[in-house]
C-alpha cells in the first residue's frame, strides 16, 4: 500500500523589538544572564504587564504579509504549566481571539508555485533559557517576556522538502518585511511540526505525532525523512500509531518519545486578568499597513515580467533592495534593460564591493546609466571606452556625455581619419601584412589592435577592420 | 444541592499540590459544591450575551517600545534559593 504524509508547521519568531512584549527590559541577545529581567518578566506578584505597542504592530503586520484577516477583537490568554524556565507558571497567548487568521503563504517549489494556508498567526510570549549541568540545571530569563509570534500552518505540506521550502520562504517574507531577524543560531526561530500518514486516497487523517527540538530548518526537514518512514513502517507491520510528542535528538539523528506524563496537554486556558483586550482602530491599522512591503517573489517575478530580466539578475535585485530600487529608477525610461541590469550589478555593485562606499553615497546618477548605454548603442563610444567612461563617472559624478566631450573620448567613425592610422599601422607592421598575405587571417587581428592604439582606443572596430582588410585586398 | 463529580486527584497534580486523602475528600466536595452552583448558572440563556473578556471596560492599553532599567542580576536573584554564576539553579530537568 502507498502512504502519504500530512505535515503542518508551527513556527516561532521572536519579534524585533527593542523591549520585551510586557516591560521594559531589553529584547537583546546574547547578555549575561540574567541581567535584562525585573519583577514583571520574573513573574513577581503584584506586578502589571502592559502590551508593547510595537509588538501588536509587527503582529498584525505579519498577518498583513501572509494574507490574513485581522479582526477587530483580539486578546490574550494564560496558559497554564509548570516547567522551570516559566517563571509565571503560565505562559501569555492568545487563545480563541489571535491577531491574525486565516491567511496563506506562497512559494517557489519544485519549479513551481505552493500555497500553505496559514491557520493563525497569534501573540504570545517567549520562555527563559536552561543550562543543563550535571547534578541541576540553571536558567536565564533575559528571554522571557520576548515577544514571540507563532505562526500556525495548515497541514498542506506533503514532504520534508516541501517543509524546508515553506520555513525559508517564511523567513524571507518575516526578514524582509522587518518583522524578526529569523537568527536561528540565536534562537529567534524555532519550530514544531506536526505529523501523520495515512493510507494514499484515504480521507481521514492519521495519528498526529508532534515533534519538537528542531532548532534549524535543515533539522525539521531532517527529522521528518526520519519520521516518516517510521510511521510508514509501524503501520505496514500492523502496528498502531498514537497521538503523541516525539522529541528529535540531533545527535542520533532520531526521534523518541517523551515521557507520557508530560504529554498531558491540560493547560486550563482563560483570559488574562492583566491585560486588556486589543481593538485596533481604522487609523491604526492604516498606520501598520503602510508598512506592509512587497514581498520577495512577487518583486522577483515584478522584475521578471516589467522588465524581462532573466531569474538570477531578478533574484540579484530581491536581495539587494536598495541596488534593485536604483535600477528600477534607472531602467524607467530606457529601452535597452538587460544592458542596465548587466550595468548595475556588473559594474556599479562591483565598484560598490572594490570602494566600500555605500549605493547611498554614489556619486552616479540613475539615469546616467541609460545615457551611457545609449552612447554604446549608438556607437558614440565604444564598449571598451564605456568602461573608463563608467570609472570616471564613479569617481567625478560628471554625467557619461560631459566626460566623453571634457576628454575627447568619443568614437571616430571619420574614414578618412582611420584610413591615415591604418596606413600607419600597416608601414609599421611588414611581418603582420605577410601573414595575412600567406592566409594567416588572424593576423588581421593584431593590425586591427594596432590601430586601435593608435587610435586611443577611439577608432570605431568595425570600421578599423572594413578599411584594413579593403587596404590589404588592394 | 448535589455536588458534581471532580477528579481532585488529577486537579491536585495539575497545580503541584499534595494533598492527604482527608484532604481530597474534603476538598473535593468543597469543589463539588462550588460546580454544583456553577451548572446552576448554566440555566440561565446567554446565547445572546457576549463573553466577557475583562471585568473592567478598558481597552488598547499600551506603552511604547523602550527600553527601562532591568534589575541589578543580584536583586533578580535574591529570592532564589538556589543561584550559580547569574543564574537561578533549579532540579534537573529532563526532558
Ligand atoms: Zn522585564
Amino acid at each position: 500500500m502507498e502512504y502519504e504524509a500530512v505535515i503542518g508547521l508551527e513556527t516561532h519568531v521572536q519579534l524585533k523589538t527593542k523591549s520585551k512584549m510586557w516591560c521594559g527590559c531589553a529584547n537583546e541577545f546574547g547578555a549575561p544572564p540574567n541581567t535584562n529581567v525585573c519583577p514583571v518578566c520574573l513573574g513577581m506578584p503584584g506586578v502589571l504587564p502592559v502590551a508593547n505597542d510595537e509588538g501588536l504592530r509587527l503582529t498584525v503586520l505579519t498577518g498583513y504579509l501572509l494574507h490574513c484577516t485581522i479582526p477587530r477583537f483580539a486578546k490574550f490568554d494564560r496558559k497554564n504549566y509548570f516547567y522551570p524556565d516559566a517563571p509565571k507558571n503560565y505562559q501569555v497567548t492568545q487563545y480563541d481571539k489571535p491577531s491574525t487568521a486565516n491567511g496563506y503563504l506562497d512559494f517557489e517549489f519544485n519549479g513551481g508555485m505552493s500555497r500553505v494556508r496559514i491557520t493563525r498567526a497569534h501573540l504570545e510570549e517567549d520562555v527563559g533559557k536552561n543550562f543543563h549541568f550535571d547534578r541541576n540545571s540553571g536558567v536565564d530569563f533575559n528571554r522571557a517576556g520576548v515577544p514571540l509570534l507563532e505562526i500556525v500552518s495548515e497541514p498542506d505540506i506533503t514532504s520534508p522538502d516541501m517543509a524546508y521550502a515553506y520555513l525559508n520562504a517564511l523567513k524571507d517574507v518575516l526578514v524582509y518585511g522587518g518583522v524578526s531577524d529569523c537568527d536561528m543560531e540565536k534562537g529567534m526561530v524555532r519550530c514544531d511540526v506536526n505529523i501523520s500518514v495515512r493510507p494514499k486516497g484515504q480521507k481521514e487523517l492519521g495519528a498526529k505525532i508532534e515533534i519538537k527540538n528542531m532548532n534549524s530548518f535543515s533539522g525539521a526537514r531532517k527529522a521528518l525523512e526520519y519520521e516518516i518512514p517510521r510511521q510508514i513502517e509501524v503501520l505496514t507491520k500492523g502496528g498502531k500509531l498514537s497521538q503523541e510528542t516525539r522529541r528529535w535528538d540531533d545527535v542520533a539523528n532520531i526521534t523518541e518519545t517523551m515521557r507520557s506524563k508530560e504529554q498531558a496537554h491540560d493547560y486550563r486556558y482563560f483570559p488574562e486578568p492583566d491585560l486588556m483586550p486589543f481593538e485596533p482602530t481604522e487609523a491604526w491599522l492604516e498606520e501598520v499597513s503602510k508598512r506592509v512591503v512587497e514581498l520577495p517573489l512577487a518583486r522577483k517575478q515584478r522584475f521578471m515580467v516589467d522588465y524581462e530580466l532573466p531569474a538570477p539578475d531578478a533574484e540579484t535585485f530581491v536581495n539587494d533592495v536598495p541596488l534593485g530600487d536604483y535600477f528600477e529608477k534607472a531602467v524607467a525610461s530606457a529601452k535597452n534593460r538587460k544592458a542596465i541590469a548587466n550595468w548595475v550589478i556588473n559594474n556599479l555593485r562591483a565598484k560598490i564591493t572594490e570602494t566600500q562606499i555605500p549605493l547611498a553615497e554614489v556619486k552616479v546618477k540613475p539615469n546616467d546609466i541609460p545615457e551611457l548605454v545609449a552612447l554604446v548603442d549608438n556607437g558614440k563610444i565604444s564598449s571598451k571606452i564605456a568602461q573608463d567612461v563608467f570609472a570616471e563617472m564613479f569617481t567625478s559624478g560628471d554625467s557619461p556625455a560631459q566626460i566623453v566631450e571634457k576628454k575627447g573620448l568619443a568614437q571616430v567613425s571619420d574614414t578618412g581619419a582611420i584610413e591615415k592610422l591604418c596606413d600607419e599601422a600597416i608601414a609599421a607592421n611588414p611581418k603582420s601584412v605577410e601573414d595575412y598575405k600567406a592566409g594567416k587571417v588572424a593576423a588581421l587581428n593584431s593590425l586591427k589592435g594596432q590601430v586601435m592604439k593608435l587610435s586611443k582606443g577611439k577608432a570605431n572596430p568595425a570600421l578599423v577592420g572594413e578599411i584594413l582588410e579593403k587596404k590589404l585586398k588592394a | 444541592m448535589a455536588g458534581t463529580e471532580i477528579d481532585v486527584k488529577y486537579v491536585a497534580h495539575l497545580a503541584r499540590i499534595s494533598l492527604s486523602p482527608a484532604e481530597e475528600q474534603k476538598i473535593g466536595a468543597q469543589l463539588g459544591n462550588i460546580l454544583g452552583y456553577i451548572e446552576k448558572l448554566k440555566e440561565l440563556d446567554v446565547s445572546q450575551v457576549e463573553p466577557t473578556a475583562h471585568a473592567v471596560p478598558l481597552i488598547n492599553v499600551t506603552r511604547p517600545d523602550e527600553i527601562r532599567p532591568s534589575l541589578p542580576t543580584d536583586e533578580a536573584l535574591r529570592n532564589a534559593p538556589a543561584k550559580a554564576n547569574g543564574l537561578f539553579l533549579v532540579p534537573k530537568i529532563v526532558e
